[in-house]
């Protein structure tokens, strides 16, 4: 068995992230493990631009994004191997891994940094009914085969879902010759990035139908068409209103799912909400010295948070080889009215940096309401907001000072208030 | 798809018009009823044929059932339903062990929901015993609810089969395919049967890729063999599609119930059911409506919302939120109600196993020992002297050990990389499932066989990877790759093909 000091699962925004991050905090025995022949993970596929605004100041391609922290990974000379599936990760940290030249190998880790991305969910999470033909695809494959393998998907399009990588690939589709039909939503908002909705659909007049869902797939060999109805309040479909929608192909963005088999395995608590790991503030699961960062955490619309996250973790996995002590006592983080869930889930006053940044998102859309945060029954922050929506991650900080000064602390709420 | 597949050396021949095939038996269908025939008469001193219209085998009604061993306390004593479903039954645990088939003998229940219903599972009971069923027994709620702690507070008392099982349906048709394979029997696919006319001692079978004449036809075409039966028997057959409906979750779910959970009998069927698949997911289904086209697979709004309602009757936690997919099958139902098996009353050597529904894929491999002893005696042909040649060992990454692993990798680098992630599913084994006798030429081909694309993410992240290794391993454009047909392709050009 080999050791190692920290192994860093996935080679992605996240992992890279985190390998750099330990690295410039000290570490110098780290092992990044990645699936694929490159580094760089999703990104390489996501060829449009918008990435690195947060973190470069300047709209990078995800080719471009990615590249910049490979160099640095590069430069570094932090030890990667590619084409390499981590297999089993235990509880005591050992994980397992194969690949075509080393064979199955264990690695005996004292820190381990979880960042396996996700995965788009599939057709059946919905349970559309009809035909199963070719031309259904989710949109992250068909932006694989489009941007990295050159071929195309179909001709005429319907995508189901305006999550961010369906309205990509809308312009992108359209771009490359197909005529997309439309864009359905179930939801009365769209899951994009508003600046999504308006380059991707708005420039091409592609419609965007909110509270619409595909009620049914037709083509027996080849898709031929989907069935279109608005949807009631309740999401189920009205009668009379479908409607024939011509295509060739069906395109899913309908969610995205933190891929946590690993996670799983080696026993950590998920959150069900997240379908991610459970992590306090230095993003430690619920297993000592295993930590989680970027989608495989909780998914996020933005790279430039999943690498400022990742580098957190990065830090807090060196900490923790480290030997450093995060004190006994933590404080819950609890979702009140209107958020769905936070990460992180609790935080130890005593380990806490000068800042802790709590990501979450809220459950429906919100508007002219506010932000709050309780500590214990002690409102201390009331932020009004314009809007809030699920389709965008929001964060509360909190300073450390909030918690250092009361001792008793047991719990911090994040909630939306009408007013 | 390009590629003609599964045809043994006399191909040329049988694609030139009028040139006729001579063969000894000819088997239309490649269900598991078809390989499982053709299986059992691989044995024998016959030159046998099997003909099938799509693509591969398991196409249809194979592939979309609920993979259940049933014990076969369901049928009326008497029935041909009834005496395949316990030969069949008591043959399965070895010979899938035998053959590499997934089996596991879970054990079934069927609930009842109401006092005034438990007489009809002592019915239900007494009705096994008498068709030889070992083991039934009734249970008390408290019984059950101990057995399967995740069951409906509702229920009042359960009917329990230790020997009920649950079987991988494409591997109980691949494999029967595969060993009849090698040991002789052709396979012609793509083969629509047209016309079947009595010739002198014999058939002579029109197809769209040619004409075949042979002493023995075997009708194993599931929803439609009435109408090949009623090409040459006026003995009419009449099967109406029965179509089921299915949900298929999530592994990460699959031990919600440990045995298949029936509830009592309808006039329809077995009702839905809930189980653990022989691979370790969970089932809930089917429906039971009849349609008029037979080609009609397609799930409904209504009809999943049926089987997860009741689905829910007989365990409430039944978890909607971890389906993978849906479909539907269509079951084989014929007006009669029973198999029907053996040679037509007035049609010599023209042999049916029709209207196979449930317990069908329980029967099947009984029903091919039993019609390959009636067709080699009518023919007056022997066993072969040497033994029957194995399928080639299925190897599966993922359930081997430790040292299993590391040694396949050794061996073979491609265990060293994964292609599927969610199944664990290795290069070297989708080069297999290309390469094994009869080997696939399409993604679901490989699905089927290897499991790449069949986990929770349903081949979205493995589909372009399986793709790429069927092109190169093929010579295939991977234009021309398609999910089970020529006309199901996945691409459809190159980018800006069509600027």
């Amino acid at each position: 068995m080999i050791s190692k000091s920290l192994v860093i699962i996935g080679g992605g925004p996240a992992g890279l992230a985190a390998a750099i991050a330990a690295y410039d905090a000290g570490e110098r025995d780290i092992l990044v493990l990645e699936r694929d022949c490159v580094l760089g993970g999703i990104l390489n596929q996501c060829i449009h631009n918008g990435f690195g605004l947060h973190t470069f100041k300047e709209e990078l391609t995800g080719p471009e994004y990615s590249a910049r922290y490979v160099r640095k990974v590069e430069e570094r000379k932090i030890e990667a191997k590619l084409d390499t599936m981590v297999i089993d990760l235990s509880n005591d940290r050992i994980v397992t891994a194969i690949n075509e030249t080393d064979g199955l190998f264990r690695i005996a880790a004292k820190a381990v940094i979880l960042a396996m991305g996700c995965r788009e969910r599939p057709r059946g999470a919905l349970n559309i009914p009809g035909a199963r033909p070719a031309g259904i695809f989710s949109a992250g494959t068909a932006q694989r085969f489009v941007n990295i393998e050159g071929y195309m998907p179909g001709r005429e399009i319907v995508i189901l879902g305006s999550g961010d990588i369906g309205l990509i690939m809308a312009r992108r589709l359209t771009l490359e010759g197909a005529k997309v039909r439309m864009v359905c939503e179930i939801m009365p908002y769209s899951g994009g990035l508003k600046r999504n909705i308006v380059q991707c659909l708005d420039d091409y007049d592609i419609p965007l139908r909110l509270s619409h869902t595909v009620t049914k797939i037709h083509g027996k060999d080849r898709v031929e068409g989907v069935s279109v109805a608005a949807v009631d309040d309740n999401r189920m479909p009205i009668a009379g209103t479908e409607e024939f929608v011509s295509c060739d192909t069906l395109l899913l963005s309908v969610g995205l799912i933190p891929e946590n088999e690993l996670t799983r395995k080696a026993g950590v608590a998920i959150n069900p909400k997240t379908q991610g790991a459970i992590v306090d503030e230095s993003l430690e699961t619920t297993i000592p010295g295993i930590f989680a960062a970027g989608n495989v955490l909780h998914v996020h619309d933005l790279v430039d948070h999943v690498s400022t996250e990742a580098e957190l973790a990065g830090k807090n996995a060196v900490r923790f080889i480290r030997g450093l002590d995060k004190g006994s006592s933590a404080v819950a983080i609890e979702t009140g009215f209107g958020v769905r869930y936070t990460v992180p889930s609790r935080v130890h006053p005593a380990a806490a940096t000068a800042i802790t940044t709590i990501r979450f998102r809220t459950d429906n859309v919100y508007r002219d309401s506010y932000l709050s945060v309780l500590l214990d029954d002690e409102r201390v922050q009331h932020l009004k907001k314009r809007i809030l929506t699920p389709g965008e991650m929001e964060e509360v900080l909190i300073p450390a000072k909030w918690l250092l000064t009361r001792p008793g602390l047991k719990k911090i709420t994040i909630l939306v208030e009408k007013e | 798809m390009k590629i003609p597949r599964g045809i043994a050396a006399d191909t040329a021949d049988l694609v030139r018009p009028k040139e006729i095939a001579m063969h000894d038996i000819i088997i239309i269908g490649a269900g598991v009823i078809g390989a499982s025939v053709a299986r059992a008469l691989s044995a024998y001193e016959a030159k046998t044929i099997v003909l099938e219209k799509n693509h591969d085998v398991c196409e249809e009604t194979s592939k979309a059932n609920s993979g259940i061993v049933h014990a076969g306390y369901d049928a009326h004593p008497g029935t041909n339903k009834a005496k395949y479903n316990l030969r069949g039954s008591r043959m399965m645990a070895a010979f899938c062990h035998e053959h590499q088939i997934p089996y596991r003998n879970n054990g079934s229940l069927v609930l009842a929901f109401a006092e005034e219903d438990l007489p009809k599972l002592e019915a239900l009971r007494a009705q096994g015993t008498q068709n030889g069923v070992a083991g039934l027994r009734i249970l008390t709620a408290e019984e059950a609810k101990r057995l399967e702690p995740n069951l409906n507070s509702e229920v009042r008392g359960a009917l329990l089969a230790p020997t009920g099982g649950i079987v991988d349906p494409f591997e109980l048709t691949i494999a029967q395919a595969e060993i009849a394979a090698v040991n002789g029997v052709e396979f012609s696919f793509d083969t629509l049967v047209s016309g079947i006319h009595p010739i002198p001692d014999g058939y002579r079978v029109s197809t769209d890729r040619g004409v075949y004449e042979a002493k023995i036809v075997v009708n194993c075409a599931g929803v439609r063999a009435d109408e090949l039966n009623n090409m040459v028997s006026s003995r009419k057959l009449s099967i109406t599609p029965r179509k089921g409906e299915y949900c298929l979750f999530d592994k990460q779910v699959g031990t919600l119930v440990d045995h298949t959970i029936f509830q009592l009998p309808t006039q329809f069927g077995k009702g839905v059911l809930v189980t653990p698949t022989a691979e370790g997911n969970l089932l809930i289904g089917p429906t039971a409506f009849d349609i008029d086209d037979k080609n009609d697979v397609s799930t409904t709004a209504e009809g999943l919302a049926e089987v997860v309602k009741k689905a829910k009757q007989s365990v409430v936690s039944v978890p909607t939120g971890f389906v993978i997919t849906a479909f539907a099958g269509l079951r084989a139902t014929e007006k009669g109600g029973d198999f029907v098996i053996g040679e037509a009353p007035d049609a010599k050597g023209f042999y049916n196993a029709a209207g196979i529904e449930s317990p069908g894929l329980t029967s099947a491999p009984a029903i091919g020992d039993d019609l390959a002893v009636q067709i080699t005696e009518a023919l007056h042909v022997s066993l072969k002297s040497a033994p029957l040649c194995k399928r080639p060992p299925v190897v599966r990454f993922e359930s081997m050990s430790f040292d299993d692993k590391a040694a396949a990798i050794r061996r073979d680098p491609a265990f060293g990389k994964i292609v599927c992630r969610c199944e664990l599913v290795t290069a070297a084994e989708i080069l297999d499932a290309i390469r094994r006798p009869l080997g696939a030429t399409t993604i679901d081909g490989i699905k089927r066989r290897s499991r790449a694309g069949s986990g929770r993410c349903q081949g979205g992240f493995c589909s372009p990877r399986v793709m790429h290794l069927l092109a190169t391993e093929c010579g295939l454009d991977p234009r021309d790759i398609a999910k089970y047909d020529q006309h199901s392709t996945l691409l459809v050009g190159f980018d800006k093909d069509d600027l």
